[in-house]
C-alpha cells in the first residue's frame, strides 16, 4: 500500500462544487472537518479558561484569604485579588460548568466526532451538513451567556454546576444566563447527535459493516444515542428551573418556602425532583464524557501495539452495556439526598454492575498490549496512561457505589479525586493523545514527538501529584466546595497537603505551554505528514492529509475490520481496510 | 533510558500504594470514630480498599509488565496475532460480576441499619439547617418537641447524651444543606419542607465537628457546628441550664468557653 503524499488541494476541490470565500470556507463552513476544528479550537480555549478557574480554587485552598497574584485581579479585582467566599463558590460552579459543557463534551463529540466520523466510515461528509454547522453555531450564544455571566451584577452562577434548587433559585441573572446557556448547549448537542446517528447508520462505505467499524465510531454512535435520549430531560428540567426563577412557578419549590432575600414563593414542588431530572441526564453524560475517549484509546493502542484489538466484540457489547445500564444508575448521586433509602439499594446494585463493562474494557486493553510490539510514541503514551489512570478512577468508583461508605465520603474530596481521575487523567489525557494522533490528518503536518513526550511525562507526573492525594483528603472527610475548611478541627491538618496539591496544579497548568507551542507551531512549521504516518489500518489514513472537501480521492471499498495489524496474509505489519485481499490461487 | 516509559507506569502502583501507607503518618486518615455503627462503615471501607488495592496492583503491574516486555525497542518476538479469547472474556466477565454483586449485597445490611431502621424512640432534638447556621430545638420539661416550653438554641452547639440511642429530627428552613458528622460517619442532606430522621449511639464524650456538606451559599464554608456528647447527668444539667437561660431572656454576647 502506498503512502504517497498526493494531498493536493486542487485534486480534492475538483469535486466540491461549491468552493467559496473565506467566510463560507472557514467560518460558516458546512464541511465536517472545519466544523470539527472549530469545535477543537473553541474547546481548547475554554480548557484554558476552565484551568485558570481551577487555579483560583487551588489558590484559595492553599492560601485561604490571601490575595491571589496575577489571576486575582481578573477574578476578584474588587476585593484586591482576595477570593471572597461568593467568588470561590462561583469558581467551583463555573470551573465544572466550563470543563463539562464547553470542553469535554464538545471536544469529544464536537471536535473528534465531527472530524472522524465521515472519515472513518468512508463518507464524504455528515448526513446533514447544515445541521452540523448549526450545532457549532448554537454553541456561541451559549459561550456568550456563560462568559457574559461573569460580568453581570452578582457575577456568574454560584449555584454549583448541579444547580440544586432551592438554592439555585436564590441566584440572580447569573443563574438565568447559566440555565439559558445550558439549554443552548443542549440544542447544539441534540443537533450533533441526530446527525451522528444518521451518518453512521446511513453513510458507511461499501463493505463497512457495523462490525467493521472502529471502536471510536462505535463509541461515538452509542454516545449519540445516549445524548439523544437523555438530553431532552435536562432541557425540559432547565426550562422548568427558568420558569421557577423568572415566572413564579414552583416545580422545585416546597410549600411555604422563603429565604432571606426572597418573599414566600408559590410552593407545592419538590427540590428532589430537580435532582432526579438533572442526574437522569447527567449520569449518562458521564458516559458521554468517557466513551468516545475509550473508543479513541482503543484505536491508538491497537495501532501502536501493532496488534489486533483484543476482544473487539466484547468491547462493543460492553459499551452498549454501559449505555443501557447508564440510564438506571443516576440515583447513586443521591444516596444521601433524602431519596427513599430503599431506592438507594437498587441503585447500588445497578451501579456495581456498571463497573463490569469498564472492567472488561480494561482487561481487553491490557490484552491488546500483551504480545505486541509497542511503539511508545506520544499518542501511545497518552493512551496507555489513560488505561493506567482509568483503573484508578474505576476502582475508586466502587467505594462510592457502596452506599454505607458513600454516607461518609459523599461530597468529600474522595469524590473529587474519583471524577478527576476519570475526566482529567482519563478523558483529557485521551484527548491529548488523540490530538497528537490525528493531528497529521487534521493539518497535514506532524507534531514534534520529543516535545510531545516531555509534555506527556510532565503532565502525567504532576496530575498524579494533584489528584491522587485527594483520595486521602477525602478519607479524612475533607469536604468539597468549602472556601475555608481549616477552621474545622477535623480538617485543620489538611492544609500542608492542599498546598502541595496546589503547587503541583500550578506547575501542571503552567507546563501546558509546551503543548500550546507544539500545537500552534506544528500547524505552520511541522514536517509534512504523508497520508498514513503511523502505518495505521484505519480508513481515515487512506484519505489525503489533510483531506479536501469530500474527503476521499477514490471510492473506498472496505474489505476488513480496522485492527488487522500483524496479519499473516501480508508482508507489512498492517493491512489497511481498503486493501483488496491477495488473489487466491484456486488451482492449488 | 531504554524502557524508560514502562518504569514511569511502574511508578503508578508503587506511588499509589505508598501514598496510602504514608497517609496515616501525614495524619490524613479516617477521622476518629466515636459512634457505635461507624466501625461497620470503616471496616467496609477497609475491605473495599484492600480488594481494590489488590486489583489495582495486579492490573497496573500487568500494564507495567506488558509495556516493559513488549516494548518494540527490545522485543524481537513476532506479534501475537490474536483477536481475543472467548474463555478469557468469560473469566474476566464472571469473576468481577460475582465480586461486585457480592460487595453490593454485603453492604445492604449496613445501609439498612444506617438509613432504614430507626430505633423506636422519640426524637430527642430537632436540627434545622438555615443559611448559615445549625439551629437546635430541645424538648422542654414535658419531654415533647413542638410544645410551648421547647428550648431553641441558635449558637451552633448541640448537646447530646453519650452511650444512648439518639434519634434526631433533621430538616431545613431554606435551601438544601447536609448534616455531616465526620466522627460519627453520618451524613444526610436536609430538605426544606421535608422531615427526616438520623440516629446513632455515641461512644465517647467530647466535642466534635458538624459540617455542612451541601453547597448552600456564600457562607457554606462557615456553616459550622459542634456536637458535644455528655454523660446523662451532665446532659440533663446542661438542658436545665439552657432552660434557665431561655427564661431569663438575657441579652448579651455569650462567652466563648467551647464546652
Amino acid at each position: 500500500m502506498s503512502t504517497a503524499t498526493a494531498d493536493t488541494h486542487a485534486d480534492a476541490h475538483a469535486h466540491t462544487g461549491h468552493a467559496g470565500g473565506f467566510l463560507s470556507t472557514y467560518v460558516f463552513s458546512l464541511d465536517h472537518k472545519i466544523i470539527g476544528l472549530q469545535f477543537l479550537f473553541s474547546s481548547l480555549i475554554w480548557f484554558l479558561i476552565g484551568g485558570l478557574l481551577a487555579l483560583g480554587i487551588r489558590w484559595q485552598l492553599a492560601y485561604p484569604w490571601r490575595p491571589m497574584p496575577i489571576l486575582g485581579d481578573l477574578l476578584a479585582g474588587a476585593e484586591g485579588g482576595q477570593i471572597a467566599p461568593e467568588v470561590y463558590t462561583m469558581l467551583v460552579t463555573m470551573h465544572a460548568t466550563v470543563m463539562i459543557f464547553f470542553v469535554i463534551i464538545p471536544v469529544l463529540t464536537g471536535a473528534f466526532g465531527n472530524f472522524l466520523i465521515p472519515l472513518m466510515i468512508g463518507a464524504d461528509d455528515m448526513a446533514v451538513p447544515t445541521l452540523n454547522m448549526l450545532s457549532y453555531w448554537f454553541m456561541w450564544p451559549a459561550f456568550v451567556c456563560m462568559g457574559g455571566s461573569f460580568f453581570v451584577e452578582g457575577g456568574a452562577s454560584q449555584g454549583g454546576w448541579t444547580a440544586y434548587p432551592p438554592f439555585a433559585l436564590t441566584q440572580g441573572t447569573g443563574q438565568f444566563l447559566w440555565l439559558t446557556g445550558l439549554t443552548l448547549v443542549g440544542i447544539s448537542s441534540m443537533m450533533g447527535s441526530v446527525n451522528y446517528m444518521t451518518t453512521i447508520i446511513q453513510m458507511r462505505a461499501p463493505g463497512m459493516t457495523m462490525f467493521r467499524l472502529p471502536m471510536t465510531i462505535w463509541a461515538m454512535f452509542i454516545t449519540a444515542i445516549l445524548q439523544a435520549f437523555a438530553l431532552p430531560v435536562l432541557t425540559a428540567a432547565s426550562f422548568m428551573q427558568i420558569t421557577d426563577l423568572k415566572l413564579g412557578t414552583g416545580f422545585f419549590i416546597p410549600e411555604g418556602w422563603s429565604t432571606n432575600n426572597r418573599p414566600m414563593a408559590s410552593g407545592g414542588g419538590q427540590p428532589l425532583l430537580w435532582q432526579h431530572l438533572f442526574w437522569f441526564y447527567s449520569h449518562p453524560a458521564v458516559y458521554i464524557m468517557i466513551l468516545p475517549a475509550m473508543g479513541m484509546v482503543s484505536d491508538i493502542i491497537s495501532c501502536f501495539a501493532r496488534k489486533p484489538l483484543f476482544g473487539y466484540k466484547p468491547m462493543v457489547y460492553s459499551i452498549s452495556g454501559i449505555a443501557g445500564l447508564g440510564f438506571i444508575v443516576w440515583g447513586h448521586h443521591m444516596f444521601v439526598s433524602g431519596m427513599n433509602p430503599m431506592l438507594g439499594m437498587t441503585f447500588m446494585v445497578s451501579t456495581m454492575l456498571i463497573a463490569l463493562p469498564s472492567a472488561i474494557k480494561t482487561f481487553n486493553w491490557l490484552g491488546t498490549m500483551w504480545g505486541g510490539k509497542i511503539q511508545f510514541t506520544t499518542p501511545m503514551l497518552f493512551a496507555v496512561s489513560f488505561v493506567s489512570m482509568f483503573i484508578i478512577g474505576g476502582l475508586s468508583g466502587i467505594f462510592m457505589a457502596a452506599t454505607p461508605i458513600d454516607i461518609f465520603i459523599h461530597d468529600t474530596y474522595f469524590i473529587v479525586a474519583h471524577f478527576h481521575y476519570v475526566l482529567f487523567s482519563g478523558t483529557a489525557m485521551a484527548v491529548f493523545g488523540a490530538i497528537y494522533y490525528w493531528f497529521p490528518k487534521m493539518f497535514g503536518r506532524m507534531m514534534n514527538d520529543s516535545w510531545g513526550k516531555v509534555h506527556f511525562a510532565v503532565t502525567f507526573a504532576l496530575l498524579n501529584c494533584v489528584f491522587y492525594p485527594m483520595h486521602i483528603l477525602g478519607m479524612q472527610g475533607f469536604p468539597r466546595r468549602l472556601a475555608d475548611p481549616y477552621h474545622y478541627e477535623t480538617f485543620r491538618n489538611a492544609l500542608p497537603m492542599n498546598q502541595f496539591i496546589s503547587y503541583c496544579a500550578f506547575a501542571m497548568v503552567g507546563m501546558q505551554v509546551i503543548f500550546v507551542i507544539n500545537f500552534l507551531g506544528s500547524i505552520f512549521f511541522g514536517p509534512r505528514a504523508g497520508r498514513n504516518p503511523w502505518h495505521s489500518n484505519g480508513l481515515e489514513w487512506q484519505a489525503p492529509s489533510p483531506p479536501g472537501h469530500g474527503n476521499f480521492d477514490f471510492q473506498p471499498i472496505i474489505h476488513r475490520g480496522p485492527y488487522e495489524y500483524g496479519a499473516p496474509e501480508v508482508e507489512d505489519d498492517y493491512y489497511p481496510q481498503t486493501m483488496p485481499p491477495p488473489a487466491v490461487d484456486k488451482t492449488k | 533510558m531504554k524502557r524508560f516509559w514502562s518504569f514511569l507506569f511502574f511508578l503508578v502502583p508503587v506511588g499509589g500504594v505508598a501514598t496510602f501507607v504514608a497517609a496515616p503518618y501525614l495524619r490524613l486518615w479516617l477521622p476518629v470514630d466515636v459512634s457505635e455503627h461507624g466501625r461497620t462503615i470503616d471496616d467496609l471501607f477497609m475491605f473495599i480498599l484492600a480488594l481494590t488495592g489488590v486489583v489495582f496492583v495486579v492490573t497496573e503491574g500487568a500494564l507495567f509488565y506488558f509495556s516493559w516486555k513488549y516494548d518494540a525497542n527490545s522485543n524481537n518476538a513476532p506479534v501475537k496475532y490474536s483477536h481475543g479469547s472467548h474463555a478469557l472474556e468469560l473469566v474476566w466477565t464472571i469473576l468481577p460480576a460475582v465480586t461486585l454483586l457480592f460487595i453490593a449485597v454485603f453492604q445492604m445490611e449496613a445501609w439498612a441499619r444506617a438509613k432504614m431502621k430507626p430505633p423506636d424512640i422519640a426524637p430527642l432534638v430537632e436540627v434545622t439547617g438555615r443559611q448559615f447556621n445549625w439551629d437546635f430545638r430541645y424538648p422542654g420539661p414535658d419531654n415533647k418537641l413542638y410544645t410551648i416550653d421547647d428550648i431553641v438554641r441558635t449558637d451552633g452547639r448541640l448537646y447530646l447524651p453519650v452511650n444512648e440511642d439518639v434519634l434526631l429530627k433533621i430538616t431545613s428552613a431554606d435551601v438544601l444543606h447536609s448534616f455531616f458528622l465526620p466522627n460519627l460517619r453520618l451524613k444526610q442532606d436536609v430538605i426544606p419542607g421535608m422531615d427526616q430522621s438520623m440516629w446513632f449511639k455515641a461512644k465517647a464524650v467530647g466535642g466534635f465537628d458538624i459540617v455542612c456538606a451541601e453547597l448552600c451559599g456564600w457562607g457554606h464554608y462557615k456553616m459550622k457546628g459542634r456536637v458535644y456528647f455528655l454523660p446523662r447527668s451532665k446532659y440533663e444539667e446542661k438542658l436545665e441550664e439552657m432552660r434557665q437561660e431561655q427564661n431569663t431572656m438575657r441579652v448579651g454576647v455569650p462567652e466563648d468557653d467551647d464546652e
